[in-house]
């Protein structure tokens, strides 16, 4: 997993509340085997005029121009401002891949799903949970400032904003440890194998009928 | 001190904790279906590991697989070389059960796990898949959770977790004639919304919840997670223990009498502190449709679609406004004034025989409106579609014109052949009515089986409450 310490990036603003993961990334791309190449169709639904399908050449596909992402003003966005409840729905992994891919690095929003909060972590995706206060100002300030610029720092727990007022968010300790350090989760449980199979081995014995 | 029932399974699975509460928990059910699971052995397999524990493991195809003419195969190439990945991962790695595409017993993951036994109270269960949150009607603490955590289970047999916060849900009383388990999940997705259960566990208790079937505690639980918690759970009574006798993987004999001793301790107990209670009166519930693009997006059947300007969150209103446009509905319209176009019966919500029985019997002797240009029914297993045709239901749905289909998750999210076209309005028995979930452009309308049999014969909504 890639590391995640400081981002200075572009903002684009995603105004709906409980952005659903059909809609980050729609089920026919799911059938993929792959964990990349969804960035194409990251909100396909939204973002193209015609329906997508897998194999197809989305560069040949009509774009539409009302979507956010696809303004010139918003092109190589790395940090995507949303509403509550981003990213409710399925547990599908899919969606910060297709995050990932697309270039986004972190989700600034007044609240999230839990899967999908979990996920982003697993992906070194940042989601940043930010006051609803906050996060109507970031609007504001993102619609009025083109190329509007947002440093998320997360080493300091910080959003900057350009006007250099910074706004403090939380994190978990240990996600926040394994982001800055981009540590795969599977090895550090692993150095647990021992406790792991001493665990396992109690429980055999007090409930066997779970291990037929 | 009283502890509650996720209390307790959580401390029961605690194998390490680190300092800042984030615990390993222990996995004892690992459900393995064809669409999150790929990149998860793949992982495995470039790093040189192997699955902790085969015997952990139940699999089988689900998403992709088609309902009709299983005798041509999977004909979309890309699903079925997901489906044909799936297969050729277990014959490598192996599993205590795999019930590929066309095997008796295959079905939908959430049907499949508790039919076969291999849903036990007391278990951790976790699954790629957010509707796992089913299981927890067996005291299961169980969730969904994405392919990294998939490959993490495959490799360690365990999970990062954090603690959840605990909600009870009570809902006391009788449930009115023709209010299922479906509207009850619907009725409390409306009052606390699609975020109100963010961070909670949520167990659902009171006398009408112990009045449910397994079948109906399955349904409760499996919305749980459209109330954005991602466990449900129900204590052990003498329902969950009469459901698991006999099943394939359930204990037997003495070890039987073993477990049951066990399992009976699976509940809160008597003043044990919840870090929020909310109490839903069973009375109030009537039959429920939802209206807009999210599950909370819900009224009862008697009411009329809602007026976003009597809205005062404009965020909210937005939402409700772009709803409305997706749906081609106008304010203040009747809901049994919606007329259909397509009714899907199936989901790991809805797809089980008593949901069949119950549709059946508002069908028998009747026919699909003349405007319906499909009505579905699905059932959720092998299993289920032959108890089904045994029972007759079959005849009864293809006598008034449904078509009876083979078990998979089919139109619930249209990854397969079955699906919406755009502007179609459909009566569903799943569980999401996001934009384009049952197929680009498709208008989803949540309900029960009861609810989506009377629509497919009356051709719009109606309230079932009328017909029994
Ligand atoms: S039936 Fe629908 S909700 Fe259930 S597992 Fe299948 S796709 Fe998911």
């Amino acid at each position: 997993m890639e590391k995640f310490i400081r981002l200075d990036g572009l903002v684009v603003p995603l105004d709906r509340a409980n952005v659903d993961t059909d809609a980050i990334i729609p089920k026919q791309f799911l059938k993929s085997i792959r964990r990349s190449g969804f960035g194409p169709n990251l909100f396909d639904e939204w973002r193209y005029l015609d329906v997508g399908e897998p194999g197809r050449d989305d560069s040949l596909r009509p774009l539409n121009p009302d979507f956010v992402l696809n303004q010139p003003r918003y092109r190589g966005a790395q940090i995507l401002l949303a509403r509550q409840n981003f990213g409710c729905g399925s547990s599908r992994e899919h969606a910060p891949w297709a995050l990932l891919d697309f270039g986004l690095r972190t989700v600034i929003a007044e609240s999230f799903a839990d899967i999908f909060f979990n996920n982003c972590f697993k992906n070194g995706i940042l989601p940043v949970v930010l006051p609803a206060a906050e996060i109507d100002a970031l609007f504001a300030l993102v619609e009025a400032t083109p190329g509007c610029h947002l440093v998320v720092d997360l080493e300091q727990q910080v959003v900057l904003r350009p006007d250099g007022r910074s706004l403090p968010f939380a994190v978990d300790p240990f996600r926040r440890e394994c982001l800055l350090n981009g540590w795969d989760d599977i090895g550090l449980t692993l150095r647990h194998a021992e406790l792991i199979k001493a665990f396992e081995a109690r429980r055999r014995e007090q409930q066997p009928w779970l291990f037929a | 001190m009283p502890q509650t029932l996720y209390e307790k399974l959580w401390q029961d699975h605690v194998v390490h904790q680190e300092a800042d509460g984030t615990a390993l928990i222990y996995i004892d059910r690992h459900l393995v279906h064809e669409v999150t699971s790929p990149q998860a052995f793949e992982g495995l397999k470039l790093a040189g590991r192997k699955p902790w524990r085969i015997s952990s493991i139940v699999a089988t195809a689900d998403h992709n697989t088609p309902t009709d003419h299983w005798d041509r195969g999977i004909e979309d190439p890309v699903s079925r070389l997901q489906v044909e990945t799936l297969d050729a991962n277990i014959r490598a790695f192996g599993a205590l059960a795999y019930f590929p595409f066309k095997d008796p017993r295959q079905g939908i993951v959430h049907v499949v796990g508790p039919e076969s036994g291999a849903t036990l109270p007391g278990m951790t269960v976790v699954c790629g898949d957010s509707h796992t949150s089913t299981h927890g009607a067996f005291a299961c603490m169980a969730h969904g959770i994405g392919t990294s955590e998939v490959e993490h289970v495959l490799a360690t047999q365990c999970l990062l977790q954090k603690k959840s916060k605990t909600m009870l849900l009570q809902v006391d009383g009788v449930l009115g004639r023709g209010v299922t388990a479906k509207d009850v999940a619907l009725a409390i997705i409306g009052r606390i919304g699609t975020a109100g259960g963010t961070g909670y566990a949520i167990e659902f208790g009171g006398s009408a919840v112990r009045s449910l079937s397994m079948e109906g505690r399955m349904t409760l639980c499996n919305m749980a997670i459209e109330a954005g918690a991602r466990l449900g759970l129900i204590a052990v009574d003498e329902v969950t223990i009469d459901y698991l006798r006999g099943r394939p993987f359930a204990p037997q004999g003495a070890r039987w009498e073993q477990a049951v001793v066990h399992w009976r301790r699976l509940r809160s107990d008597d003043g044990a502190r919840f870090d929020r209670v909310i109490e839903m009166p069973a009375a109030a519930i009537g039959p429920q449709v939802t209206w807009g693009t999210s599950p909370e997006m819900v009224v009862p059947v008697d009411a009329r679609v809602p007026d976003p300007a009597s809205e005062p969150d404009p965020v909210k209103r937005e939402g409700m406004e772009r709803a409305l446009r997706y749906m081609g509905l106008s304010p203040d319209l009747p809901i049994c004034d919606i007329a259909l176009d397509k009714v899907f019966i199936g989901s790991c919500t809805n797809s089980r025989i008593e949901d069949l029985r119950a549709a059946a019997a508002v069908v028998r002797g009747r026919t699909v409106a003349s405007n319906i240009r499909l009505a579905l029914v699905v059932p959720g297993s092998g299993l289920v579609k032959r108890q089904a045709e045994e029972e007759g239901l079959d005849e009864i749905f293809r006598a008034a014109g449904f078509e009876w289909r083979e078990p998979g998750c089919s139109m619930c999210l249209a990854m397969n052949a079955d699906r919406l076209e755009a502007g179609e309005r459909c009566a569903s028995t799943s569980n999401r009515n996001f934009e384009g979930r049952q197929g680009a452009g498709g208008r989803t309308h949540l309900v029960s089986p009861e609810m989506a049999a009377a629509a497919a014969i009356a051709g719009h909504f109606c309230d079932i409450r009328e017909w029994l």
